[in-house]
């Protein structure tokens, strides 16, 4: 026992690095949220261009989307940050990870908001474009708050499996809480590090998906 | 003339179900069509504010042709109510919400205004009480009267009902049917397609018996009921009566 605590819960080795893990986990909150802002907006934005169905633009949008959701998140990061360069794009590691896994997160939220657009019933859209409201009034006033809210289950889950990606950052050299976490515990040989790295995963990803439970049934409503 | 459909053809591909429909409804009538299911009846009332785009014919609403094409839809949707047999309520809006949505976009009332004009609709049709609920928290009857509230606060020159009471309990036809009553009195245009030959009977001004795409008889309902020249509308008729 004495053996295991030393090894894995080493209070000297925690308390060296603890400052550092703190370091990235503040990148971790940063990353994610704007992972998930920009991932969330854009996915609305593409799913409600798709509802206006023009031909070659929702060709598009479809097979952009299948590719971003078939290749792994660490696949295109690693392509934007060590494969671009190569053709003259540069961008930083915390940009690169930022943006692919925006990519990723708009392409699932974008299938999510397209399914709940096409959940809404074809009864709305006749009810209200009857009373003279446009397509995009119908949209905006009656079609997308249903949509929106028979999306948040499934949009918060996606939203949380994204995010926790941002630890793939960790490969390109992202100073958030894994790669903080790695490189303490090899400066110190110590795994104790990494614990404390699951830990600050908990309390950051915790009040998340407690909060996703919440908006689920603050705006569930009986149908 | 509120409504002039003339020649008036629908198809769905190769499936004819509109094959020339003539129709004037005058101001203040109320006209109501029966048939058998696939008749062409909930076609031809939705053919009417382009719900579905008619393949040819004219179709004319207070003497706009509203086939001419860049006319300006919407502007002629919200003079033509309707009425549809699931209700469509949107149930993330309390009654009040329903009946005022069109009126703030479309009509570009402000806030207030729309809730006086809505209130004032809600209480028409006897839920005056229920600005509040949701669509989950009312009853089928009380649900489709405020769908007619929705239809009657744009102060519509027609109202279409695709058989308004179809999806109802029998116990809730009757507050639906007391509302049209009494629009009817007030002397709103209607076309009614039902099957409530009752309130056909007491309420329609004339009743027009569809069939396969064609009005195959036309006439005041005590001629249609009692004495109709078809044999096909005869055994309808009795057929619906058992």
């Amino acid at each position: 026992m004495g053996r295991f605590a030393d090894t894995f819960l080493n209070w000297a080795v925690m308390a060296q690095y603890a400052p550092r893990i703190l370091e990235g986990t503040w990148v971790t909150i940063r990353l994610a949220l704007a992972v998930a802002i920009a991932g969330i907006a854009c996915g609305l934005f593409l799913s409600v261009l798709r509802a206006f169905r023009f031909r070659a633009i929702n060709v598009f949008i479809v097979f952009a989307v299948d590719v971003l959701r078939a290749l792994p998140p660490l696949v295109i990061i690693i392509a934007f940050y060590f494969a671009l360069p190569a053709l003259g794009v540069r961008m930083s590691a915390w940009v690169s990870t930022w943006l692919a896994l925006s990519l990723v997160l708009m392409a699932f939220s974008e299938e999510i908001f397209w399914a709940g657009i096409l959940a809404v019933p074809r009864g709305q859209w006749e009810a209200a474009r009857s009373t003279g409201l446009s397509f995009l009034q119908t949209l905006r006033d009656v079609v997308l708050p249903q949509a929106v809210r028979l999306t948040i289950p499934p949009l918060t889950n996606r939203t949380i499996a994204i995010t926790k990606n941002t630890a793939l950052g960790a490969v390109v050299a992202v100073g958030e809480i894994l790669y903080q976490a790695q490189s303490a515990y090899s400066f110190s040989y110590n795994p104790s590090p990494l614990l404390l790295g699951a830990a600050a995963y908990l309390i950051l990803f915790i009040p998340v998906v407690c909060f996703g439970r919440w908006i689920e049934t603050r705006f569930a409503w009986k149908r | 003339m509120i409504l002039d459909v003339a020649a008036l053809h629908k198809a769905f591909g190769r499936l004819e179900v509109l094959k020339g429909i003539d129709l004037r409804v005058k101001p203040g009538e109320l006209v109501f069509v029966i048939g058998p299911s696939g008749a062409g009846k909930s076609t031809l009332l939705r053919c009417c504010n382009r719900l579905e785009e008619p393949t040819s014919g004219s179709i004319k609403v207070e003497g706009v042709d509203i086939l001419t094409p860049g006319v300006d839809i919407n502007a002629i949707r919200r003079r033509i109510g309707m009425v549809f047999q699931s209700f469509n309520l949107y149930p993330h809006l309390d009654a009040l919400g329903n009946v005022t949505l069109a009126l703030q976009r479309v009509l570009k009332k402000s806030r207030s205004e729309a809730k006086d004009i809505g209130a004032a609709a809600l209480q028409r049709v006897g839920l005056g009480e229920k600005e509040k609920a949701y669509p989950n928290e009312l009853s089928g009857g009380q649900q489709q009267r405020v769908a007619i509230a929705r239809a009657l606060a744009l102060e519509p020159a027609i109202l279409m009902f695709d058989e308004p009471t179809s999806a109802l309990d029998p116990e809730l036809v009757g507050s639906v049917l007391n509302v049209m009553r009494e629009l009817r009195e007030s002397g709103m245009t209607m076309v009614v397609v039902s099957h409530e030959m009752r309130f056909a009977r007491s309420a329609a001004d004339r009743v027009l018996f569809m069939d396969q795409g064609r009005i195959l008889e036309e006439g005041a309902p005590q001629k249609i009921f009692n004495s109709p020249e078809h044999q096909r509308v005869r055994e309808f008729l009795v057929s619906i009566e058992r």
